[in-house]
């Protein structure tokens, strides 16, 4: 069976699109899945410090398509899960070195190699988006509890409609429970009631991704992190199994305690 | 009529290139299209480009397609003229506009509403229209679904929507001030009439209670007639023994 190709986009910047693929890619391939990872930010490329490859990078995704090397080559395999691979962006060049369908050829390529393509989708919805959603079997929206951020994600799940990509899943990130009950952010309900689309998972704000993400590693391999086990759950829904959303209000963590200050 | 000369007319605009397609099946229209971009490369390079496509029937996948071939020879496709309904509302889910600055000549002598096939016609809209996008239609137009915020109806007849407004309706948009605005709950939306423009909070007596508007998320539904008196939105609610 050919790889499915995810590609994982928000419109609005700092939501956490490349965080999201990280934590996916190391979940699924923690799981045994032979997983690519591919930073559609180019020029502005960052995946690669998310996941503590910046220092192996020969070769980028423009040196492929424009045929400097074999793609084989562009491949940096994981330090942590040898099944893992991430081709960087290029960061001297701009969106407009890659078309569409070089991404298509490029994806075709490797869906013979692997289970997963994800790809790391740039802020916007212009050229960088428009490449990295061309290949895409499916595409989730990734947004934060917040006016702005599921204002753009409304305008990038409508143009993934008109282009007929599909209805997205939705990722909702740095959820804050205790927030939310006291009316100060948007709940779940709030955001799926304007956005309409299918909910695959939401991971509660958790101190720990920004310490992953600037160490390069990613918090779903973090056992005890709130956030790595949403990450994880939402990698085994994509792969079709059914888990059950993890209870944010969950009486034995940290939430718990921070809720009952709260109430006091 | 295979001269690719007569199927295809290029002329410079104020701001880019209206290309006019002429008489004849999509696949050779395009072909000759193509083929004046592969021969005047250097010519389209950069451009930003309009096609008038005539009564040519475009579905999103045909219109994308194009869009995208245009965008990898570094042609900007920003508007699509066409006579069709049909086409002009693929144009405006994707996001092209269908209007380009100077009205066709014969815009300008038909009146709008006969144009569109007088009251009766009405464009149907079976989505909830997201962010970004932009219906406009010279008759009425309904909306099953609703219209988010950052989504604009324009129609120069009335617009009903089976839904939430909590974007930009304008009824009326060509003057008509007996044009209204129906909606299940229109009480996020900026609303206008001809020229007249609400917000409807601002037409009821404010909400008991509720905190910060921190949600987006609108109250119960409540059908409303949004409708034009002497000048002055008025906001009537829909009763069930109104006749």
């Amino acid at each position: 069976m050919g790889a499915q190709v995810v590609t994982i986009t928000s419109g609005k910047g700092g939501v956490g699109k490349t965080t999201a693929v990280a934590n996916l890619a190391v979940a699924l391939a923690a799981d045994g899945a032979r997983v690519v990872c591919i930073d559609g930010d180019i020029g502005l490329r960052n995946l690669d410090v998310v996941m503590g490859l910046e220092n192996r990078i020969v070769y980028d995704v423009v040196d492929v398509i424009e045929g400097r090397c074999r793609l084989r080559q562009a491949m940096i395999r994981d330090k942590r899960l040898p099944e893992l691979f991430l081709i960087p962006a290029a960061q001297t060049r701009d969106k407009s070195a890659v078309t569409p369908s070089d991404m298509v050829r490029l994806c075709n390529e490797l869906r013979g190699e692997v289970d997963w393509v994800l790809i790391d989708s740039p802020a916007g919805i212009e050229r960088g988006f428009k490449n990295s959603i061309a290949a895409a079997d499916r595409v989730m929206v990734i947004t934060n509890p917040e006016v702005s951020a599921v204002r753009d994600a409304d305008r990038v799940i409508g143009i993934l409609e008109a282009e007929e990509k599909g209805t997205p899943a939705l990722i909702l990130n740095r959820l804050n429970p205790v927030m939310v009950r006291q009316h100060d952010m948007l709940s779940a309900e709030d955001v799926l009631d304007l956005l309409a689309i299918k909910l695959i998972g939401i991971v509660p704000e958790d101190e720990s991704v920004i310490v992953g993400t600037n160490r390069g590693n990613p918090v779903a391999l973090d056992p005890k992190s709130r956030a790595g086990q949403a990450f994880r759950n939402i990698a085994r829904r994509l792969s079709g199994d059914e888990v059950p959303f993890l209870d944010l209000e969950a009486g034995n963590g940290l939430w718990a305690r921070l809720a009952k200050l709260g109430r006091k | 009529m295979t001269d690719p000369n007569s199927l295809v007319q290029i002329k410079g605009l104020r701001d880019g290139l209206l290309v006019s397609l002429g008489n004849a099946s999509w696949d050779d229209l395009r072909a000759a299209l193509m083929e004046q971009i592969e021969t005047r490369q250097s010519f389209f390079r950069g451009a930003r480009v309009a096609i008038d496509v005539g009564g040519q029937i475009f579905h999103v996948n045909e219109l994308s397609e194009l869009r995208d071939t245009l965008s990898e020879r570094g042609v900007n496709l920003w508007a699509v003229v066409s006579e069709s309904p049909t086409t002009e509302k693929t144009a405006q889910l994707l996001g092209l506009a269908t209007r380009i600055s100077k009205p066709r000549p014969q815009e300008m002598t038909r009146p709008p509403a006969e144009a569109a096939g007088g009251e009766a016609a009405a464009m149907w809209i079976g989505r909830t229209l997201r962010s970004g996008t932009r219906i406009e239609f010279p008759g009425n137009i309904v909306v099953l679904g609703d219209v988010n915020p950052g989504a604009e109806v324009i129609a120069d007849g009335s617009i009903l929507v089976w839904g939430r407004v909590r974007g930009v309706a304008h009824a009326g948009a060509n003057g008509d001030q007996s044009a209204v605005v129906c909606g299940l709950d229109l009480s996020a939306g900026q609303i206008r009439i001809a020229g007249a423009a609400t917000i409807p909070p601002a037409l009821r007596s404010p909400r008991r209670g509720s905190k910060v508007e921190v949600s987006e998320r609108s109250g119960e539904v409540r059908p409303e007639k949004i409708s034009l008196k002497d000048g002055i939105l008025q906001m009537e609610p829909w009763q069930a023994n109104q006749s």
